[in-house]
């Protein structure tokens, strides 16, 4: 597909994302801090408003992302969609520890303290993390690459599905009985629900773009090793024909070389380890 | 129906390990009631075949229909129907002899007879009650050969079944698993001449790729060598 | 077995041996059956979950005696340690679930039999709950003997409740994490590292469904029930239902290879 493309629409194709997510990320902050109006109470600190709460929910909508494309590795049993579904987690991780690290600094700001069990949507939030930080542990210490991805497919689905359950649960809990300290989206003034809207957004895109260049380098990766591997077989196939004898009518190596490659290609390109161009 | 199809039909059968190719572009087919020896060095692919066939490893290229189920999509169908004899007896070290074949009897319907009946048939009646893990290993075999032939498989996936065996055994249990047993029957050996004199077919498996795939009558001893040569 | 007459026998076996099978491979629910049956029988057999459980829960109520200095406890705290002692215990078992499968070859003969996945779960599920409430039988006198400010027999309809919905959420992610972990390296560590987080909403519900009836003046059973036991019941009962459905969508895919 590329390839017959001009290079102008190819360059659009891929530049897009990027291009926009830096122009919203501007956009964010500059709305932040040169169009919504300072907080009555807490001040300048509550702009972390708008970083802290977005990347949280970002990241579990990655968490949970992750487990649908999971879903959809186990029905298809496709690698593609097991790599989108790890860099999905992956970067919900890399996004969770910055939730968890602005949501500190604001506790800190806030209340003086660096944790505060208080606020259940926080404390739920690191309980869902402790589950996820098992997500590649577990991942890495299987060894054979299809079990791997069909056991992190499970995995994925399994703490999708206990994300909202761990949400709900613990703001059952009977020490939140107190009306929450920490103001939501619903009830803001409109130039902080729409600075926060874009924020949103503008992190959003951060997401979608990260987690489409990792998506990439991942699959590039697998296409190459893929290429190495046919590269391997056709050098190896000369070297193992004359072992055989002429006269074996059932022998089975007769297709053409050239043949069998490409089917062979076919298949990978199926399994998604190698995308025909 | 499922008579009327090979018991065996492979088409262009690939499997990986990782990047490793174990098995590359097989096709064979195989009758009911015939005997397919896999011959080949250690790693050649032997084992992997016969858990491909068992349906325990899918497929990664190529199809597979054993017994009439293509694999992997229809596994379920296999179940019960393949007896497999493999380096591991399969048995809880815990448990006796006999609640060993009577767990496995009542998952396949089967009652206390026919655990009975396998006993006798080994050769284990006298060691009924012992706990598995006191067994040696040409025991072990034997009560292995019980488990596999509890359900009245169709097909035998022998993976070197005499390796443990003693002489005496050896012939103890020919009748169940030899040529005598009329099962359809894939096994590997480490000994080609004694694998030759009961295969309808022989394959030969190097680097997981067939060399050889002929009657044992036109195969002679330098073909056979060169399976093995390093 | 030995109970057969020996003419029976006298037949000639081998011809026998290979004729199709006569009976007919049972259904789904008797599978179960007959795999909670051999689990049972290799518990019996080993003592390899239920003794080490129960001698785990009393050194942990005699440690949480000593490290909070207390001789007796009530309200949210007994609930605490309560339930914090049943799932390090539970997770012992754990880890042990499908040790003898894995490393006897239990998983690819039960592979090759004509034998149900969910029926796997349901027969392993079954097992872990039995030990957990084995393990309850005897931690639970031991706990109110040595820990508890008050009787427990007042409140003993709420405590079993709870337990039970407790305990079935802990044996089915129990199953679902002890299968997810054992083919991986470093299982032994996985798998409580799996385990805790998943189970912190069934020990949030279960603490604040018991601290009240641990606490000094106990409500009667309606009380308690209007006032939080129902609603906590219904969570745990939800979280047992949801994970039981994850669990037997899931468990197929872990049984493969």
């Amino acid at each position: 597909m590329d390839s017959t493309q001009k290079p102008p629409a190819r360059l659009l194709r891929t530049a897009w994302l990027p291009v926009t997510t830096a122009l919203m990320i501007a956009a964010a902050l500059a709305l932040t801090f040169f169009y919504a109006p300072l907080e009555a109470q807490e001040g300048f600190l509550q702009k972390i408003f708008y970083l802290h709460v977005p990347l949280a929910i970002v990241t579990l909508c990655g968490f949970v992302y992750g487990g649908l494309l999971a879903i959809a590795h186990l029905r298809t049993r496709e690698v593609r969609y097991d790599v989108r579904s790890y860099v999905a987690i992956h970067m919900s991780l890399i996004f969770g520890v910055c939730v968890l690290i602005t949501g500190s600094i604001w506790a800190k700001g806030s209340w003086g303290h660096w944790w505060v069990w208080n606020e259940p949507t926080l404390d739920s939030f690191l309980i869902i993390m402790l589950l996820y930080c098992t997500y590649q542990p577990l991942r890495f210490a299987i060894e054979d690459r299809e079990r791997q991805a069909r056991y992190a497919s499970v995995f994925a689905i399994t703490a999708g599905a206990f994300v909202p359950m761990a949400m709900i649960v613990v703001r059952l809990a009977p020490q939140y009985v107190h009306p929450r300290v920490l103001s939501s989206a619903n009830n803001l003034p409109a130039p902080m629900g729409a600075t926060f809207v874009v924020a949103l957004l503008a992190f959003s895109l951060l997401y979608a773009t990260l987690w489409r260049l990792e998506v990439r380098v991942k699959l590039a990766r697998f296409r190459l090793r893929a290429l190495q591997r046919l590269a391997l077989e056709r050098a190896q196939a000369p070297l193992r024909a004359p072992l055989a004898s002429p006269g074996a009518p059932l022998l089975v190596p007769s297709t053409a070389s050239a043949d069998r490659s490409s089917g062979r290609r076919r298949q990978l390109a199926e399994r998604g380890e190698v995308i025909v161009p | 129906m499922e008579s009327s199809s090979p018991a065996l039909e492979l088409r262009a059968l690939g499997r990986r390990f990782g990047e490793r190719a174990v098995l590359r572009s097989l096709t064979l087919t195989l009758e009911h009631g015939q005997t397919l020896a896999v011959l080949g060095s250690n790693g050649a692919g032997k084992t992997t075949l016969l858990r491909v066939l068992a349906g325990l490893l899918a497929p990664h290229s190529g199809r597979a229909r054993v017994l009439g189920a293509e694999l992997p999509r229809e596994r379920e169908l296999l179940r019960g129907r393949i007896g497999w004899i493999g380096h591991e007896p399969l048995l809880y070290r815990a448990l006796t002899v006999s609640e060993n074949l009577s767990f496995h009897a009542r998952l396949h319907g089967q009652g206390r007879r026919r655990v009975a009946e396998l006993l006798e048939a080994v050769g284990m009646s006298a060691r009924a009650k012992t706990p598995v893990r006191e067994l040696s290993r040409g025991m072990l075999q034997r009560v292995a050969v019980a488990r596999a032939l509890i359900g009245s498989p169709q097909l035998l996936l022998l993976d070197e079944p005499e390796a443990n065996l003693d002489p005496g055994a050896r012939e103890a249990l020919e009748p169940l698993i030899g040529r005598d047993s009329r099962c359809t029957r894939v096994l590997t050996s480490h000994d080609p001449q004694a694998a030759l004199e009961e295969a309808d077919l022989v394959l030969g498996l190097r680097d997981g790729a067939p060399l050889l795939l002929e009657p044992p009558a036109s195969i002679d001893r330098d073909r056979l060598s060169a399976l093995y040569s390093p | 077995m030995s109970t057969l007459p020996e003419n029976a026998l006298s037949a000639p076996p081998r011809a026998s041996v290979h004729q199709p099978a006569s009976g007919r491979p049972p259904g789904a629910a008797r599978v179960a059956l007959i795999l909670l049956g051999k689990e049972l029988r290799l518990e019996l057999r080993t003592l390899e979950s239920v003794p080490g459980m129960a001698l785990f829960a009393l050194s942990a109520f005699v440690i949480f005696h000593f490290a909070l200095n207390r001789a007796a406890l009530q309200g949210d705290l007994a609930a605490g340690v309560l339930w914090v002692t049943i799932l390090l215990a539970a997770l012992l078992a754990i880890n042990r679930l499908f040790v003898a499968d894995a490393q006897q070859g239990g998983f690819e003969a039960l592979a090759l039999a004509p034998v149900p996945p969910g029926a796997i779960l349901a027969a392993k599920a079954a097992a872990l709950l039995i030990y957990l409430l084995v393990l309850e039988l005897l931690a639970l006198p031991a706990f109110a003997l040595l820990l508890l400010a008050q009787p427990l027999a007042a409140a003993a309809f709420g405590v079993l409740a709870t337990l039970l919905l407790g305990d079935i959420a802990i044996a089915v992610i129990g199953t679902l994490v002890s299968a997810l972990v054992i083919r991986s390296r470093a299982r032994d560590l996985l798998g409580p590292l799996l385990m805790l987080p998943l189970l912190i909403p069934v020990v949030i519900g279960a603490t604040s469904a018991l601290s009240p009836l641990l606490a000094p003046h106990a409500p009667d059973l309606s009380s308690w029930l209007s006032a939080t036991g129902l609603r906590w019941l219904a969570v745990l009962g939800l979280y047992d239902l949801l994970f039981g459905l994850i669990a037997y969508a899931l468990f197929e895919f872990l049984l493969e290879d």
